[in-house]
């Protein structure tokens, strides 16, 4: 068996931060999917080409590099805001924070392309009944479109999930203590770094398998509306 | 905050031989990936459970596991073992660059072979019963129809893994490599100057997939150009 040395309980409070980032992430990226599918489809032209140029420059740059630029260069910006408040010491995101952003963002990007997909594959005869009835725009999208556009939409979310927990790792190299990270620290102290990176692979792996069974149950509730079907 | 264009201008040959080392570790480990990857799909979809096992436990570990977590592994990892250190293969795993292009490989490879079993089983069936009915051999059979058949279903989903990979290969920096990302971070170090460095070095990223987008979709049209419309 593994022998980790008393570093068990640090995986998994690393584990435990490691979801807490990905959570927030996928809630960041969910709403900016949403967002971004609708500023695509909308009739400006100027929110269409916001929406265009977020999915272009955040799926053309790596992922690494997002998460750099915003930790980074977030300080600047963010000391420089300050600064103009009469602030004049160095500001900074946190880690934890920095990391939600940026894997929520490119999320986000890729989740725009979802739900774009998913919303035009509603027919367009459910959205003009809705307007029959009186429903606002908003109302419409609420009500009418997006709890159908959910049942489309997860199982290229999930993929997309799948990504985002991997890319979790990368926000170790700004520091945020999670499976990485708390990896690191271990392998400092016994200079096993066999041991532990193999530890925190199977740790990922497990994660992957618990979201992979959750993502059949986010199905199965999207579906529920539609009838049983023999398959 | 005053912008300065000095840096990005100065620091560009530096971004730029970055860059050749970027596309070096991209390009020879998709063409090795996708070479290796041809028998194991074909494994993949054998109809023997032991036969199948391997590629698939081999593919779940790669793909559910962050490639950082995979380059670490390799990199750090390894030296663990006494016999890794005193075999004739350490001179090479000792080196940050070999490493990752292993690591890159074995991903890449991961990956492609999942794209290509999803392909080879999408293969119409009547094409293969024809193919049998006329007596070729399986070899024959996989030469001529299953695999010309299956790159062309495959090409689109390929052409992700391209820009996964190349968006990956950013990953090298955390091993000490000087790739586009590892010589932004280094100018950075001594710049002190993050936003324009890494605005300059998201251009070129930007700049790089266009290309390979544009490149990939020529060579697209080429192998499919028996389906465009006279």
């Amino acid at each position: 068996m593994i022998d980790l040395q008393g570093f068990g309980d640090q995986l998994l409070f690393g584990a435990w931060m490691t979801l807490k980032v990905a959570t927030g992430g996928l809630l960041l990226g969910l709403f900016l999917g949403i967002l971004g599918a609708v500023f695509k489809q909308s009739r400006w032209r100027v929110l269409q080409m916001i929406g265009a140029t977020y999915t272009t420059i955040i799926r053309g740059l790596p992922e690494l590099l997002v998460v750099l630029i915003i930790y980074f260069g977030s300080a600047g910006l963010l000391t420089q805001a300050a600064a103009w408040f009469g602030h004049e010491e160095y500001v900074e995101l946190s880690p934890l924070a920095a990391g939600i952003i940026a894997l929520g963002v490119s999320f986000g990007a890729y989740a725009t392309e979802v739900f774009r997909g998913a919303i035009q594959a509603i027919p367009g005869g459910q959205t003009e009944a809705a307007k029959a009835c009186g429903m606002s725009s908003p109302r419409i999208f609420f009500r009418i479109v997006l709890p159908q556009a959910w049942r489309i939409a997860i199982p290229g979310l999930g993929n997309l999930f799948q990504v985002l927990l991997k890319d979790t790792s990368l926000i170790s190299v700004i520091g945020l203590e999670e499976i990485m990270r708390k990896s690191q620290i271990a392998i400092s102290n016994t200079k096993e770094p066999f041991t532990f990176y193999f530890t925190a692979a199977l740790i990922y792996l497990s994660i992957t398998i618990i979201v992979m069974i959750g993502q059949r149950y986010a199905e199965q509730w999207a579906n529920r509306g539609m009838g049983r079907r023999s398959t | 905050m005053s912008w300065n264009w000095e840096v990005i201008f100065e620091s560009l040959p530096q971004l730029l031989s970055g860059s050749l080392l970027t596309l070096e570790l991209v390009f020879v480990s998709l063409l090795i990936g996708g070479i290796l990857s041809v028998p194991l799909a074909i494994m993949r979809t054998s109809s023997n459970p032991l036969i199948r096992g391997f590629p698939l436990a081999y593919t779940f570990f790669f793909r559910g596991t962050p490639l950082l977590v995979q380059l670490f592994l390799f990199y750090y990892g390894l030296a663990q073992f006494e016999s890794v250190r005193e075999s004739a293969l350490w001179p090479l795993l000792r080196e940050a660059y070999w490493c990752a292009l292993i690591v890159f490989v074995l991903n890449t490879c991961a990956y492609t072979t999942e794209i290509l079993r999803g392909a080879i089983q999408a293969v119409p069936r009547g094409e293969i019963e024809a193919a049998q009915a006329i007596g070729m051999s399986r070899f024959n059979l996989y030469r001529r129809i299953i695999l010309p058949l299956a790159y062309r279903i495959g090409l689109p989903a390929y052409s992700n893994e391209i820009i996964l990979m190349l968006k990956g290969s950013a990953l090298a920096s955390t091993i000490t490599l000087l790739d586009l990302t590892g010589m932004a971070r280094t100018i950075i170090a001594r710049t002190y100057m993050p936003i324009e460095v890494f605005f300059a070095a998201g251009c070129i990223y930007l700049l790089l997939t266009f290309l390979f987008i544009q490149c990939y979709q020529l060579f697209e049209r080429r192998l499919l150009r028996h389906q465009q419309p006279m």
